[in-house]
């Protein structure tokens, strides 16, 4: 009250209260001022011009690859993409699956780039999925927070590696204990990539659970709890089924990461184009592949534009999954705002 | 004051639409300058469409439509060169939470006079102190104008953005619900700052506490859905309502 | 039955606790143990000369200046280009269906691989605009060759929508309020976004720089064919008439991880070689350690401060 007291007094007394307009006055509503339009113009002008320009740029990438790319079907009938035929020992003649684009009659079977991606990819989404996952659980459910505010840094400081380091790391060490292990036949292989590969993934995966666990509503577990289930039970019945959608597009994230990962797989799994469907085999990836022949070839050749009809397929696969997984994520934040 | 009972605003069958739900139906009414002019009625009701009506702060988070009119001193304010830029200066706006900016107090004040060209050091001192003064915060600020506006109480940051609205010297200052996040006595200080100011400006004050309406304002209109029910002095609104809903209301039969 | 219950709940959760540690392990293993191979190699010497002798001995000087200046020029083109950008789109352009559908292929186009910016910078940077200035200007093979400019200009594309994306995020952590209060005191568009909403959403805009400069350094496939080279006998630079060294864009250039790349599969001699290469890892990873640690103080500072007010 004395505060009160002691305000009603200062309003009492002010020293100059009085509209002296301090701002100059008397502008019809409709005007404005000369700085104001042209200022106003010009920035929104600029800004605008720079919008466009990020805008066309984007869609430069699109227009500019997929033009290089179909270019190689003007020349290449598409069958060529999936094998052709070739002579074999005894000189009969079969239908083989070869990508051997620099040769004296060049061929261009797919087949072994795209079975060699998915070697390292599906082993790598497999792996990480399950300690992606694992670790968001845990990141969201069941660490203290003083465990979390230590490994959540930690988990975004292997995100930040450089792919290269891990590529190297895969290359000179991974490489020599998988051999130990499983007395492979080559030391660089699809597993070896794809446990590289996994490093890259895993916190993607990991930091997109977390967040799709934390977003679940408080109110749900209070329910559960208040029904008498244990902490695994409110987790695996209430929690997990509402963030799924949340874990699926992580996963299916984490996938286009590993089929577009580069270096990893340029390095560690021995660049073979080879058709095979052993994991321990040496194979090379669609990245890979553009990475090592890219510098090989003539520019505007038919082999530099089949390296873009890789490039296209790559984009529009991880372009595809990237889409969906946006489209879960999307569809579980509708879902739980309801 | 000659202009005592002008019509300093005139709102003229105003229906608004947020989307394609109505806010308004043909709404209208005068509304004089230099005293305050207080609207009520229950949540929804529309009160605080019809305040963002007249500043058009309403379109820049929605997306709006609207038939009818709004006149500041005669003038459509929805006509299409309209420049709201001007429009705003001349019409202040206080807002439901007090919405400092995180920069100091002084910087607060002065954001306004700064954006309209005002930088002689002497004229942004002067407007500083008369702002602060007729907020009733300056004996509270003084000493710490460079301090945060953030380290303000919430009553104390309410003033301060009426301070803010003030230093722009609008002709309007429309009031949305002032004190709906303040306590009693930080409600008391607003009043009292209403009560300062009424003969300098034309007020317009959205509440949803009918006490507050007695007390501060010369004219309330009551809203329901939409719709003006009854607008008069405020003593008659309180005293012998005409419509059986507004005694309904007032009497505290519902809201 | 409620003994199976719990026994059930602590195997799950063991499950989950043991997959956090086995991600913990493998990063410290990584960290400890590049700075263990590395650590000996690292000397004054080695960050301040060049290879030597066919690359078995010497320092990596010119890979560490070459990364320095390339994602400096990246940062210089993508910053102002992404904020202004990320600006329009987000106070400019609205909410409309276009405005969304261009929100989502820049979304998207963060994901899409690093060695298909390395297929457009070459296509589009190197042969197209390169050549095409050269025919212009009559320079014959001046600008359509791989340089610095281009792989800048690549990596640029490259971190351009995590520039958009981060700033639009910033941007959009602004209250409504304050853009209210600012348009209610008469503010025009630009007013308010100048005083109100970029100096809030300034460090968020910082963050999203520092980890957009952290990710163009660790990037090596798309300067495999824009401008990196495996060895340099002289810096880019140039003499800007006879005196003022300045940096040559139009030069090729070293860099940290194409010097990893290259070392760790192109070298034939490995006992000699393999401490350049722990060295040079651990320098990058260095690099890019700080750039992040930064960019998380950062944003931990940004979120406190949003929460106060």
């Amino acid at each position: 009250m004395e505060q009160l007291a002691q305000k009603s007094f200062s309003l009492k007394s002010p020293p100059h209260i009085g509209s002296s307009p301090h701002v100059k006055n008397g502008h019809d509503l409709k005007h404005y001022s000369f700085k104001q339009k042209l200022w106003e113009g010009l920035i929104h002008f600029f800004l605008a011009c720079n919008g466009y320009l990020a805008i066309v740029l984007i869609a430069l990438i699109f227009l500019f690859l997929f033009k290089e790319g179909l270019q190689a079907l003007q020349t290449i009938n598409p069958l060529q993409f999936i094998g052709s035929k070739t002579l074999d020992f005894e000189g009969r003649e079969i239908f083989s699956f070869i990508w051997q684009p620099v040769s004296s009659t060049p061929k261009y079977s797919l087949l072994p780039l795209l079975t060699g991606s998915f070697l390292v990819a599906l082993p790598a989404t497999l792996i990480s999925t399950f300690l992606g996952i694992g670790c968001g659980i845990y990141l969201a459910e069941l660490a203290s927070p003083r465990v979390r505010n230590f490994l959540k840094p930690t988990i975004e400081i292997l995100a930040g590696v450089p792919t290269v380091v891990i590529g190297f790391l895969a290359l000179s060490v991974i490489a020599t204990f998988v051999q130990n292990q499983f007395h492979t036949e080559f030391r660089l292989n699809a597993f070896v990539g794809a446990l590289g590969v996994s490093l890259v993934i895993i916190p993607v995966i990991a930091s997109m659970t977390e967040d799709a666990l934390r977003a679940v509503p408080s109110e749900l577990r209070e329910a559960s709890y208040g029904l008498g289930a244990t902490r695994w039970e409110t987790l695996s019945k209430v929690i997990l089924p509402a963030g799924i959608s949340g874990i699926s597009a992580s996963v299916l994230l984490g996938m286009g990461r590993a089929l577009g990962e580069t270096m990893i797989v340029l390095m560690a799994t021995g660049n073979a184009a080879v058709f095979t469907y052993n994991i321990f085999s040496s194979v090379r990836t669609m990245t890979a592949t553009i990475a090592s022949e890219l510098g090989a070839v003539a520019h505007g050749s038919e082999a530099y534009h089949v390296l873009f009809f890789v490039g296209c397929i790559l984009f529009t696969f991880t372009f595809f999954i990237n889409l969906f997984s946006e489209i879960v994520v999307e569809r579980m934040r509708r879902k739980l705002k309801l | 004051m000659t202009s005592q009972n002008a019509k300093k605003i005139e709102v003229k069958d105003l229906n608004y639409f947020y989307g394609n739900e109505q806010a308004l139906f043909d709404v209208s009414m005068k509304i004089a300058d230099k005293m305050v002019t207080a609207i009520i009625g229950p949540s929804g009701c529309g009160k605080s469409t019809l305040i963002k009506s007249i500043n058009r702060i309403g379109e820049i988070s929605s997306e709006i439509k609207i038939r009818g009119d709004v006149l500041l001193d005669g003038e459509n304010i929805y006509s299409k060169s309209v420049n709201l830029v001007e429009l705003r200066r001349r019409v202040g706006m206080v807002f439901q939470k007090p919405n400092p900016f995180p920069k100091s107090i002084l910087e607060n004040v002065l954001f306004g006079p700064k954006l309209h060209g005002v930088s002689s050091r002497g004229r942004l001192e002067e407007i500083t102190e008369t702002s602060l003064h007729k907020a009733a915060l300056w004996n509270e600020v003084k000493d710490k104008l460079n301090k945060s506006a953030m380290e303000l109480s919430g009553g104390q940051q309410q003033r301060l953005c009426i301070a803010r609205a003030l230093a722009v010297d609008p002709e309007v200052l429309l009031m949305d619900e002032p004190c709906s996040a303040l306590d009693p006595i930080g409600t008391a200080h607003i009043e009292d700052t209403i009560e300062n100011l009424k003969n300098q400006y034309c007020i317009v004050i959205v509440t949803h506490n009918m006490q507050q309406a007695a007390r501060v304002s010369q004219k309330t209109a009551f809203f329901m859905r939409g719709k003006i029910v009854e607008y008069d002095k405020t003593e008659n609104i309180f005293t012998k309502p005409k419509e059986k809903l507004t005694e309904d209301y007032i009497t505290g039969r519902f809201g | 039955m409620n003994l199976w219950r719990k026994i059930l709940g602590h195997f799950f959760e063991g499950v989950c606790r043991g997959c956090a540690f086995v991600v913990l392990f493998a990063v410290i293993f990584i960290l400890v143990f590049i700075t263990k191979q590395g650590i000996s190699t690292i000397s004054w010497n080695f960050l301040s000369t060049a290879p030597s002798h066919g690359m078995t001995s010497g320092g990596i000087f010119p890979a560490i200046f070459g990364t320095i200046v390339i994602t400096l020029l990246m940062i210089l083109m993508a910053l102002p280009l992404g904020v202004s950008a990320a600006i329009y789109l987000n106070e400019y352009a609205g909410n409309r269906k276009g405005a969304r559908i261009i929100r989502a292929s820049i979304n998207n186009l963060a994901g899409v691989p690093s060695i298909v910016f390395g297929l457009f910078g070459l296509g589009f940077f190197i042969l197209f605009v390169g050549r095409k200035l050269d025919q212009v200007l009559q320079t014959g093979l001046l600008f359509g060759q791989p340089a610095l400019l281009w792989a800048a200009a690549t990596l640029a594309v490259l971190v351009l929508p995590v520039i958009i994306v981060s700033t639009e995020e910033a941007l959009k952590s602004v209250p409504l309020s304050h853009r209210e209060a600012a348009y209610g005191l008469g503010a025009t568009r630009w007013q308010m976004i100048r005083r109100v909403v970029l100096p809030q959403s300034l460090p968020g805009i910082l963050t999203g720089a520092i980890l957009s400069i952290s990710r163009g350094a660790g990037e090596t496939a798309p300067i495999l064919f824009t401008g990196a080279a495996y060895f340099l006998p002289k810096l880019p630079l140039v003499k800007l008439w006879g005196i003022l060294p300045m940096i040559n864009p139009l030069d090729q250039f070293m860099e940290l991880a194409y010097h990893i790349f290259i070392m760790a599969t192109q070298s034939t001699n490995v006992a000699l070689t393999r401490p350049i290469q722990y060295g040079t890892a651990l320098v990058l990873l260095a690099i890019t350690f700080l750039l992040n640690f930064s960019a998380i103080l950062l944003r931990i500072r940004f979120r406190k401060k949003l929460r106060r007010g």
